[in-house]
């Protein structure tokens, strides 16, 4: 199963977001850790990542600094902002409301096998 | 394999991936910096998972998607990218291409300036615009295209060679432009006043090509840098028109006539910077004209076509031969250059490779009917020269003129239509009128360098 290209858009700014809430962290980690939280299920392009990291830190809602890691190579780090926070609750609240409403009406349902609103709780 | 030559690969391979990035507009470097950290670290961990370098960078790439759908998900969000290749506040996080093109706004700055002070020197000796108009009118293109070219030959690193023979070109325009004790409503200062700009354009062409001037295709490079030029400098002084309307009526609602500033100050510095502003947008943002060189054409090749046949019909019709006053023979040289400039234009424009179409038989109807007209001008002004007035400096200059457009345009339609027949490729052309250049050059050196003393500063 793949989640549907729509819903991947839908809920790509809170799970960045959530995932920076963990601490700062850098494109292909974040990409990682999507990975990691959704069993795989969730196909993340760099196409869609980087631009959202980008639209992010225009609106204020994340930071980026240029770190230098193992010596050599650059990275760009990205840190959520106390704006980004902010905007990490108001998207759980919208998020709650729709999750909860799919639950009453699913709640006869047999559970997901794998939650990909786990991370948000 | 050894794993050291495995990683030297690697880095090789990620070094043409990095390039092939880069030639996206959409992407910067900081973005490619972004996404080779991400691709370096998909082959690290595909190594670690016991893929060799090589396999692991292959496999990595594919994954990574195609850079089409990542440029174009970047453009969505940075479309204002595709606008800003002319970031005159340098991105902190750019390159070597970023460093490139600052160091090319400072020097384009620092010639501007030089245009617009240059300007203004002989007003230091007390050579003002209400004293001495027609010392300005013969010196006017002196003031910027010295520093039009040196900022190109700046760009191009020009060697020394080239940059002595520029200066010392310069500087032999300004003492024919100076040096002769010409009378202001001389013929002589009106000849020189059309031809030294022409000269001295040219001069402009040696230091654009100056990286390589035998090349015929840098000196059609040097053709649409004209044209595209061009179109710059009227759309800056369509801007500094409304500009100095603004000022002007502003400062006049307030009972300040800001005439003195406009017409001394404004209009002329910015003119001269303007050459130079120009001649940088033109380098720094070439593909944006370029787009609208081919429509030009095509909206105005028909266009003058259909007035030049309708002005032969009309001369046949009337069996009428011109003749007419010398201020509208010139209109008729004026007509003949446009025709020209049109021609070279659309040359410039075209795709060496695409076969004859329609619409090189519609340039070959233009030169035919640019190349009837010009034999009947050529017909008036011999009529002329052997009135009693004998041959005066402007009549000699048309001629002359004359002589070099019939040659250039006959040996063009014979091209056209050989071509057009496909006997010859599109590369003929291209090459006979990029050769044809020097003859301008030199035809306009003669005007103004021999034709004062040869007429005795008539």
């Amino acid at each position: 199963m793949k989640v549907a290209k729509d819903l991947v858009a839908a809920s790509a700014t809170p799970m960045v977001l959530g995932i920076l809430t963990e601490g700062e962290s850098y494109g292909y980690a974040i990409l990682r850790r999507i990975n990691e939280l959704s069993g795989g299920e969730l196909s993340w392009t760099e196409g869609l990542l980087y631009p959202l990291l980008h639209r992010l830190e225009r609106l204020g809602h994340v930071e980026s600094s240029w770190q230098s890691v193992t010596g050599e190579r650059k990275r760009k780090y990205y840190r959520i902002t106390d704006l980004g926070r902010a905007e990490l609750a108001e998207q759980r609240r919208q998020w709650d409301t729709v999750v909860g409403a799919l639950k009453e009406i699913w709640h006869d349902r047999a559970p997901l096998t794998v939650d990909p609103l786990g991370g948000l709780g | 394999m050894t794993e050291r030559g495995g990683q030297e690969q690697l880095e090789a391979q990620l070094g043409q991936w990095r390039q092939y990035v880069l030639r996206r507009r959409e992407l910067q470097p900081s973005d490619a910096d972004e996404l080779e950290d991400h691709l370096r670290g998909s082959v690290d961990e595909l190594v670690t998972a016991g893929l060799s370098p090589d396999e692991a960078f292959l496999v990595a790439v594919k994954r990574m998607g195609s850079l089409d759908d990542i440029s174009r998900e970047f453009a969505r969000e940075h479309s204002e990218r595709l606008w800003k290749q002319l970031v005159l506040t340098g991105d902190p996080g750019s390159t070597v291409a970023g460093a490139r093109s600052r160091r090319d706004l400072w020097a384009m700055l620092g010639c501007a300036a030089g245009a617009a002070a240059s300007v203004k020197v002989p007003a230091l000796f007390g050579l003002s615009f209400d004293d001495d108009g027609s010392f300005y009118a013969r010196n006017l293109t002196l003031f910027a295209l010295p520093w039009l070219a040196a900022f190109l030959a700046w760009r191009r690193k020009a060697r020394p060679a080239v940059i002595a023979i520029l200066a010392a070109l310069f500087a032999l325009g300004a003492v024919a432009a100076n040096a002769y004790s010409l009378a202001d409503d001389s013929q002589s200062v009106v000849v020189t006043s059309i031809h030294l700009p022409i000269a001295l354009w040219l001069l402009v062409g040696l230091a654009y090509v100056a990286d390589d001037w035998r090349s015929s295709r840098r000196r059609m490079d040097f053709i649409r840098f004209t044209c595209e030029w061009f179109i710059y400098f009227v759309l800056m002084a369509l801007g500094g028109g409304v500009l100095a309307a603004f000022l002007f009526n502003t400062f006049q609602a307030i009972g300040i006539v800001p005439e003195e500033f406009i017409s001394h100050w404004l209009l002329p510095c910015g003119a001269a910077a303007a050459a130079v502003v120009a001649g940088w947008l033109v380098e720094a943002k070439q593909s944006v004209v370029e787009n609208i060189a081919p429509v030009l054409t095509r909206l105005f090749t028909p266009l003058f076509t259909a007035a030049l046949l309708a002005f032969l019909v009309a001369v046949v019709w009337t069996s009428h031969g011109i003749d007419v006053e010398r201020e509208a023979l010139i209109l008729f040289d004026l007509l003949l250059v446009v025709v020209l400039g049109l021609l070279l234009y659309s040359l410039s424009a075209r795709d060496p490779l695409a076969p004859p179409g329609p619409f090189d038989k519609l340039q070959l109807a233009l030169v035919v009917s640019a190349l009837a007209i010009d034999v009947l001008v050529l017909l008036e002004i011999t009529g002329r020269i052997t009135d009693d007035y004998g041959s005066t400096p402007n009549r000699a200059a048309a001629l002359g003129e004359n002589v070099i457009l019939l040659v250039n345009l006959a040996w063009s339609a014979w091209l056209l239509l050989t071509f057009i027949r496909r006997r010859v490729p599109f590369a003929a052309l291209e090459r006979w009128q990029t050769g044809y250049l020097p003859v301008y050059a030199a035809w306009a050196w003669i005007v103004v360098l021999v034709f004062p003393p040869l007429f005795s500063y008539a």
